[in-house]
């Protein structure tokens, strides 16, 4: 190690680090404090940056008001579904593209790939009618080869055959269409292929079928990774915004990012932002909690994406 | 992604199995078809098409949808508006994220507990980050409004006034992306070999020195990749911000292409419109992925 001395240099980094972790945790801590206060504290400008003794009463009322029980359930959900899916669907994707040969695999992870840059947001409104007529493909199909005309021909009398199946306001229709990402399966294909030869190998040569293998020897290698994934995935479902807002127009089904804009107060309304703020304190812990509790593999996750 | 695009590496010893493989990739194709390759398609086709709000009838119309939004002022202007907004957001939070990367990694004693205390904002959704910066920047209740009335003397009020506003959305998404950019830097930044620095030490570089001439070079291919991050945040995830706080408004100040498609398609009920708007955009990350590659290519090479 270098051994340096810049007294004045070293004195302006901690002074910097200092005033830069302040200005970054300030909005939250602002947020903290705003929740802790009555109304008439709140709205005394500028705000006191002493913490008072409202906070339970505040969580209580921004719980109740924005239906917050239900919403942060359904995020949940959403959340963890999209979690769950992404990566079961992603292990089974890289160990088909990584440990088989057939004659489809070329193109079958060419087409995932070319997936992994676009999100949801580009495509917003043809993904909008495919959740609410999920079989709007086959329809097309149907359609399309006069399949009506012999049905009609067949039963002697006319008859519309129509595919109906709709995702919106249901939990599938929140977590499926999320789960198109080959973000996941790339990074595993790109782990898989650093796992020595030699244990598949092994694993033949024991007699060891390939789910086996995947199940006693390729799961468990992961584990570091998926959890990565997990931690990133979460955040990512959790803090989803357009999709739900879309596909959502019953209150009991939306989520709790979406929810807490009721409890933003409009300028006819008094200036309840105690309560805004400590509703927004409750729908943002639980992903700070998964990222600040899972820090060291997520970070590790993250730096894994660039490479 | 070390390894050429299609370059299709696989194991060389690896399992047979008829069904087995077409199985295990069945769920990804399926829905990555059906949530991807599908709607991309009918949107495609929707952009060549003029349909009326309740899709009774349809007609083809070539690329007018596409000149008609060209032409179209408005249209223009959210051009500009996203510009603007993606490149603030990448300067400040680029800029911001480096400076406190370099700062931490000169202090090697606390880089964890460092790292624990700027991580938070990444974990806090769009839309949420708006809303706390709504706060902060409020006209009546406002705690850093009050600062900026007081010192630069000026009337503030982000919900009347244009350039207040987009002020607002810049500081919500980039306060999101500094630690988020901040735990990349950092981690490059860790991965510069200790020996070069020592060596222009010797040489009697000062630590600016080192930093423009050793560090900064070699951090290039994450600054890259940082900044193609954060356009592509700004460009689409930014929608949360701007549909919890500003809405577009005021004026159509802060409408960035992401938000006017969804107002046109799912507000306005321009279908055409707003369809061509989704391939445009799709073509612009489809030419930022590209680039990105094509520039992770050449680096791989660089280095051999």
């Amino acid at each position: 190690m270098m051994v340096e001395k810049t007294p004045a240099l070293d004195a302006f980094t901690y002074v910097a680090l200092i005033f830069g972790i302040v200005l970054v945790g300030f909005p939250i801590l602002y947020a903290i404090i705003a929740a802790t206060l009555t109304l008439d504290d709140v709205s005394t400008v500028p705000m006191t940056m002493i913490p008072g003794d409202q906070l339970f009463n505040n969580v209580g009322e921004a719980w109740s008001r924005g239906n917050l029980g239900n919403q942060l359930f359904n995020s949940f959900i959403m959340a963890s579904g999209i979690t769950f899916g992404k990566i079961i669907v992603s292990l089974f994707g890289a160990f088909s593209i990584v440990y088989f040969d057939y004659r489809f695999r070329v193109v079958a992870f060419a087409a995932v790939f070319c997936t992994l840059m676009l999100p949801v947001e580009v495509r917003i409104l043809p993904t909008y009618e495919m959740a609410a007529n999920i079989f709007g493909p086959l329809q097309s199909v149907w359609d399309a080869l006069g399949l009506d005309g012999i049905v009609s021909w067949f039963a002697g009398h006319d008859i519309e055959v129509s595919l109906e199946f709709s995702l919106l306001d249901s939990y599938a229709g929140l977590i499926l269409p999320l789960t198109a990402s080959a973000t996941c399966t790339f990074l595993f294909r790109q782990f898989f292929l650093t796992i020595p030869e030699e244990l598949c190998e092994a694993a033949k040569m024991d007699g060891a079928s390939p789910m086996t293998f995947f199940w006693k020897i390729l799961l468990p290698l992961s584990k570091t990774n998926i959890a990565a994934l997990v931690v990133i995935e979460f955040v990512y479902g959790w803090n989803q915004y357009l999709w739900p807002l879309l596909i959502t127009t019953n209150p009991n089904m939306t989520t709790a990012v979406i929810g807490l804009k009721t409890l933003l107060p409009s300028p006819e309304d008094p200036p309840e932002w105690h309560i805004a703020m400590a509703g927004a304190l409750i729908v943002m812990l639980p992903p700070i909690l998964v990222v600040l509790l899972m820090q060291r593999w997520f970070v590790k996750g993250l730096v894994e994406r660039e490479k | 992604m070390s390894d050429t695009l299609f370059d299709m590496i696989k194991k060389r010893s690896y399992f047979k199995s008829r069904r087995l493989p077409y199985l295990l990739i069945l769920p990804q194709i399926l829905v990555t078809a059906t949530f991807f390759y599908w709607p991309a398609i009918q949107g495609i086709v929707a952009s060549f098409q003029l349909s009326d709000p309740f899709g009774f009838r349809t007609q083809f119309v070539w690329f007018d949808n596409y000149i008609a939004l060209f032409i179209d002022p408005l249209y223009l202007k959210s051009i500009l508006t996203t510009l603007f907004f993606s490149g603030s957001v990448a300067l400040v939070s680029i800029c911001g994220g480096l400076f406190l990367a370099t700062m931490a990694n000169r202090v090697l004693k606390f880089t964890s507990l460092t790292r624990t205390f700027l991580i938070w904002p990444y974990a806090i959704a769009p839309a949420i980050s708006g809303i706390l910066w709504l706060f902060l920047l409020h006209p009546s209740y406002g705690v850093v409004a009050i600062f900026i009335e007081e010192w630069f003397n000026i009337d503030w009020n982000p919900l009347l006034e244009s350039s207040h506003a987009m002020l607002m959305i810049v500081m919500a998404s980039a306060w999101k992306n500094i630690s988020y950019n901040f735990v990349f830097f950092l981690a490059g930044l860790q991965a510069i070999p200790h020996s070069l620095i020592e060596a222009a030490a010797m040489d009697g570089a000062s630590p600016f020195r080192r930093f423009w001439a050793i560090t900064f070079p070699l951090l290039s291919p994450t600054m890259f990749f940082v900044t193609v991050m954060t356009i592509i945040f700004s460009f689409f995830e930014s929608f949360g911000i701007i549909h919890a706080v500003t809405q577009g408004g005021p004026g159509g100040s802060t409408n960035i292409l992401v938000y006017k498609v969804y107002q046109d398609g799912f507000i306005g009920l321009n279908l055409g419109s707003s369809s061509a708007q989704s391939v445009v955009l799709m073509g612009l990350i489809i030419l930022i992925t590209v680039l990105q590659f094509k520039y992770v290519e050449r680096k791989v090479q660089y280095t051999g």
